[in-house]
């Protein structure tokens, strides 16, 4: 018998290791080729994607599916105004404390929410954001039911000028992503993501092989709702002005992103990817149309879950067997090229 | 006795809820199928009544002759060709085809009837109310916890005392054996889609004529529905009448505090007694 060897990496995962940093790299230099117009374009699709990813973790791989998500970045959004304007703290200190105070609320929440399940544990997230929603408007240090702005002098701690601002703001937006996909890559090429990926094939499978899946799940949990708050900060901070219905709106921050990720494809790291550009190409082109792009996206969801349930991504990976993101495992023969099936 | 008033108003007002609740219920209890669009499917009926008076000049109430016969087929339809096939593929496929549902009927009636609000008309009975010794009962919330109580009678007759309501058990215990006893559940889901949405197209009259509607109003009344069904319990109708009434008390008594606090008062008795007793006052159903 030949000697195997377990390998991650391919060839076309290596090379696209390349192109996505090649890809950063113009994206990056954006700010000194493009216009502001572009810059707010890829900010705004950098922290879609993120959110998607996160939520893509969230539902494709712990089968948590939340419809309650915008909970976290209310309180992100929330905890970022609160924290410049009441406490004096630096903008961009209050962004990265955004991320362990959602976190941190959202561990108590799992204890409510993990006693439902399927469908009703996402009815349940979506009541316990409308609950933070609600809550917002009674609180007066929170601007109540009318939100709250980011005042002039806040603003100029991050930079004296518009222009510095905007390019600060659009790293920050390119650094999210990035953030958030090595976290979500690291996670899952790590012991958890193994269990992970376990639970995404078969829960009760998983757990007869001794995964802790209550465990892993309230971890991905935790995970995600910091990340999404760290999301939710920045988005507020780059829009200025905060409300309760924006910042717990469940359509801007829950239902495109999930519209994103079935798309695309659920439950693989590239699958939010493609769902991300396809939601953006449809809103840009059907722009003057009002919300037919959104009554499309939900045909294009229904119709991906009924034929093809793992999204446009699915539909590649099963013609060319494509994987980008080295996280699946596959045995090479020593000396060979042969065989690249397994997980 | 202004407490005993509120108490009575929001009893009262939990038959309503009741009404949101039991068709979700319905669903869940024979095919374990959450409908996420079940709101906006009351809303939608709703509308098919505006619709109806404007074509017509028919009273509110009289356009359920043409609403419950719509909305049936409509679930029938639904069903069987297209939530059927969504059933046998795990979790994520009836949640999210039901969502997407949810969307493109939000989003559609936005398209053809704008944002604007809506209400129906039913005359006297909107305003005349009984009293007995200081305590005030309008006459249509008694109205419509009344119609709650027959349709969940009803509904425990179709279940108990005929036979697709034996069909309707035996595929909710083990779909599968029933399918060997010669049930065809494809068809039988579609009926039992079908009952729901007559109990949605009373929900949606009944709401139209008592409060505001638009096309966003959908999902807060399927997260009322789903409050209803979880406190009462998993399947149990009656369970779901409590539940309407706990959630109706709970925003009667917030409402009378501070009007702020209304739907937020029915969120937190929700999220307590889920804490204190997750599977509800009758659990019934397991998922």
């Amino acid at each position: 018998m030949a000697e195997l060897r377990v390998e991650r990496s391919t060839l076309e995962s290596r090379f696209f290791a390349l192109v996505l940093a090649g890809a950063l790299a113009v994206l990056a230099a954006l700010p000194y080729y493009a216009g502001p117009g572009a810059m707010r374009l890829v900010g705004e699709m950098a922290y879609y994607l993120a959110l998607a990813q996160l939520w893509n973790l969230l539902a494709g791989y712990a089968g948590l599916v939340s419809v309650g998500q915008q909970a976290f970045v209310g309180i992100g959004g929330y905890s970022l105004y609160y924290l410049t304007s009441q406490l004096n703290v630096h903008p961009l200190v209050a962004l990265a404390l955004a991320g362990p105070i959602a976190a941190a609320i959202s561990l108590p929440m799992a204890f409510a929410v993990f006693r439902l399940r399927g469908a009703y544990f996402a009815v349940g997230t979506w009541v316990l954001a409308e609950i933070f929603a609600l809550a917002v408007t009674l609180v007066q240090a929170l601007g109540a039911g009318s939100g709250m702005s980011l005042t002039p002098d806040i603003v100029r701690q991050i930079s004296p000028d518009r222009a510095g601002r905007d390019l600060i703001v659009y790293w920050i937006a390119l650094a999210i992503v990035v953030v958030v996909f090595a976290a979500a890559y690291l996670l899952l090429r790590s012991r958890h993501g193994l269990a992970l990926t376990a639970i995404r094939d078969s829960e009760p499978a998983s757990q007869s092989l001794g995964v802790d899946t209550f465990r892993t799940k309230l971890m991905v949990y935790v995970v995600t709702a910091g990340c999404t708050g760290l999301v939710g900060a920045f988005i507020f901070l780059q829009k200025l002005r905060i409300s309760p219905e924006a910042g717990f709106s469940v359509n801007d921050w829950t239902v495109v992103v999930i519209f994103m990720v079935v798309i695309g494809g659920i439950g693989t790291l590239e699958g939010p990817i493609v769902g991300m550009l396809v939601y953006f190409g449809l809103r840009e082109t059907l722009a003057q149309y009002g919300t037919w792009y959104l009554i499309l996206l939900g045909m294009a969801a229904v119709a991906i879950m009924l034929l093809a349930q793992d999204g446009l991504w699915g539909l590649v990976t099963r013609r060319f067997n494509l994987h980008l993101f080295p996280v699946r495992r596959h045995l090479t023969r020593l000396g060979a090229t042969a065989g690249r099936d397994g997980s | 006795m202004v407490w005993l008033n509120i108490l009575v108003q929001g009893a009262l007002l939990g038959g309503l809820y009741a009404l949101f609740a039991v068709g979700l219920s319905l669903s869940f209890g024979i095919m374990r199928l959450v409908n996420i669009a079940h709101g906006d499917l009351i809303v939608l009926a709703a509308y098919v009544a505006l619709v109806t008076i404007n074509a017509t000049g028919l009273y509110s109430i009289a356009t359920l002759v043409v609403v419950v016969p719509v909305m049936f087929a409509l679930g029938y339809v639904l069903q069987r060709f297209l939530l059927n096939f969504t059933l046998s593929g795990g979790l994520l496929p009836p949640l999210l085809v039901t969502f997407g549902i949810s969307v493109i009927i939000e989003n559609l009636l936005l398209q053809v009837f704008g944002a604007s609000t809506y209400r129906l008309q039913a005359g006297a009975i909107e305003t005349a109310s009984l009293a007995l010794n200081g305590l005030y009962i309008g006459a249509y919330p008694l109205l419509v916890f009344a119609t709650a109580l027959a349709s969940i009678a009803a509904l425990q007759l179709l279940f108990y005392r005929t036979s697709i309501g034996r069909a309707f058990r035996a595929t909710s215990d083990d779909a599968d054996t029933a399918e060997l006893m010669g049930i065809d559940n494809r068809h039988l889901y579609a009926v039992a889609m079908a009952i729901a949405m007559v109990f949605v197209a009373l929900a949606g009259v009944l709401m139209a004529i008592r409060t505001t509607f638009d096309p966003a109003a959908g999902p807060i009344r399927l997260i009322f529905a789903f409050e209803a069904v979880i406190i009462g319990g998993l399947g149990s109708l009656w369970g779901t009448l409590l539940g309407g009434m706990v959630l109706g008390v709970a925003q009667a008594v917030g409402a009378a505090l501070s009007p702020n606090w209304e739907i937020l008062a029915g969120h937190l008795a929700f999220l307590v007694l889920l804490l204190v007793r997750p599977s509800g006052f009758f659990p019934h159903t397991r998922d």
